[in-house]
């Protein structure tokens, strides 16, 4: 088991849906300008590693990746 | 479903004739072929795993002019103008289209509307409750809501709600004849070129104005294109959450349990909307692809030119996910479902179609404390249309 989880977002890739805006504010956000994703931590706190995985699983785009070490 | 004797293919669509979808028996696999209307064979994806699978790949097509595209109707002689309609497109036009979009109905923007969503909410609770009881709940207030907020949205006049609400029925219904169809999308397009052309002259808050004035006039988009996404929108803005709210409403009146335990607690009205959205799942039509090279989709091999379809409401009660999926929970969490379909084409729409369906069903279940069917459930009429819902519905408080 490591401590850490980190979190990629591909701007490019994302499709503006708002799914993981919804399931975890505290780590992502829409940019105003554009709508697309925006990284608001990309090593989120423990308490929201479960929620940041399903924001992922639920990504339509697969734009948002989750890597743990 | 019919079976085609001689093969045992089965035909589709498959029908909407109640709350359960009918999903085709493909074993474990959950991957089969199925006949379409047009002679044409299409496979047919059930399980969730496939279907995220396949409508994240950029293996296939959404672009129906393509050769094999799977179809329910038969494309007319000449070909349907696709003009600015994005859910037909690929990369990277599609992605053209979808993200000048994509700030209009981000989450922040959406919330903006919400105090206007709920006086829309109010004044047609209010209205509905004036005509007096029985009333069709359909016609005073799943319909109006949606409509009213589209309208406010893009800036089209309400006053010509009847105009494009039948011709939007015309083109959404199964049994519309090819020229019917034809006929009523000439006349939504002309109505909205006059209706762009008033905005030139007089712009106004609203998006059809805001892409005119940023998009046209700036030469990133024609103006044929703003007429196809403007109707592809006011379409889409109208049916789809228009009969999620009255089948939302009937559900929720014949498990009254559960309708009392949101009552009890309205903070669950967050999970309630997820769960009805998954349970309805209401186009139950499925996304139609076509493979664009030979691929892989769930260990299947499916090569260049072969018609897919991924069937939402089959995905959206996959037991592997849902388990027992045909019984409506709204403790179950249904983050995982694919109302909304899944990929890049994922309805744009979502947070507004959420907001509304937040507001006006939290709404019906406190004004109307009393609220109750007026006709026998098993009588309910369905839709036999793209998007599922019901004909009317008849209520008394």
């Amino acid at each position: 088991m490591s401590d850490r989880l980190r979190v990629a977002v591909d701007r490019e890739a994302c499709c503006g849906s708002g799914n993981c805006v919804r399931t975890v504010p505290e780590v992502f956000d829409q940019d105003e300008a554009d709508g697309l994703v925006l990284l608001r931590q990309p090593a989120p706190a423990e308490a929201d590693w479960a929620a940041v995985r399903e924001a992922a699983y639920n990504c339509p785009a697969g734009a948002i990746e989750v890597t743990q070490g | 479903m019919s079976d085609t004797l001689a093969t045992r293919i089965p035909t589709y669509p498959f029908g909407n004739d109640g709350l359960d979808p009918r999903l085709p028996d493909f074993g474990l696999e959950g991957v089969g072929r199925v006949q379409l209307p047009t002679g044409q064979q299409a496979l047919l994806f059930t399980r969730h795993e496939h279907l995220r699978e396949l409508l994240r790949s950029p293996d296939f097509s959404s672009d129906f002019t393509r050769p094999g595209f799977p179809l329910i109707r038969p494309l007319p002689d000449e070909m349907p103008r696709r003009e600015g309609s994005f859910i037909r497109m690929d990369p990277p036009e599609h992605t053209k289209f979808r993200r000048m979009l994509t700030p209009e109905f981000m989450i922040k923007h959406i919330r903006t509307l919400e105090p206007l969503i709920q006086q829309t909410v109010t004044d047609a609770l209010a209205s509905m409750q004036a005509v007096g009881k029985p009333a069709d709940l359909v016609e005073h207030f799943a319909l109006p809501v949606p409509s009213m907020v589209i309208c406010h949205l893009l800036g089209v006049p309400y006053a010509d709600h009847e105009f494009f609400q039948e011709r939007s029925r015309i083109l959404l219904a199964w049994s519309s004849p090819l020229d019917v169809v034809r006929t009523a999308v000439e006349e939504l397009r002309e109505y909205l070129v006059r209706l762009i052309e008033r905005k030139r002259g007089e712009p106004g808050d609203d998006m059809i104005s805001r892409l005119a004035a940023e998009r046209v006039a700036t030469g990133e988009m024609t103006e044929p294109e703003l007429v196809g996404l403007s109707l592809l929108l006011l379409i889409a803005g109208h049916e789809t959450t228009s009969n999620m709210i009255g089948l939302s409403a009937l559900v929720m009146l014949q498990h009254p349990a559960q309708l009392e335990r949101l009552r009890q607690d309205p903070a669950r009205i967050d999970d309630t909307v997820e769960e009805l959205l998954r349970y309805l799942t209401i186009v139950r039509t499925g996304l139609t692809r076509v493979a664009i090279r030979d691929t892989v989709v769930g260990g299947h091999r499916v090569p260049a030119g072969q018609g897919v379809i991924g069937l939402l409401s089959a995905a959206n009660r996959d037991a592997d996910v849902f388990p027992d999926g045909d019984r409506f929970d709204l403790t179950r969490g249904s983050h995982q479902h694919m109302a909304f379909g899944f990929g890049i084409h994922q309805c744009i729409g979502q947070p507004l179609a959420r907001a509304e369906l937040r507001i006006a069903l939290a709404e019906l279940f406190t004004r109307l404390p009393n609220l109750e069917l007026a006709v026998d459930p098993d009588s309910v009429e369905f839709r036999d249309a793209v998007v599922f819902g019901v004909r009317e519905l008849a209520v008394t408080w």
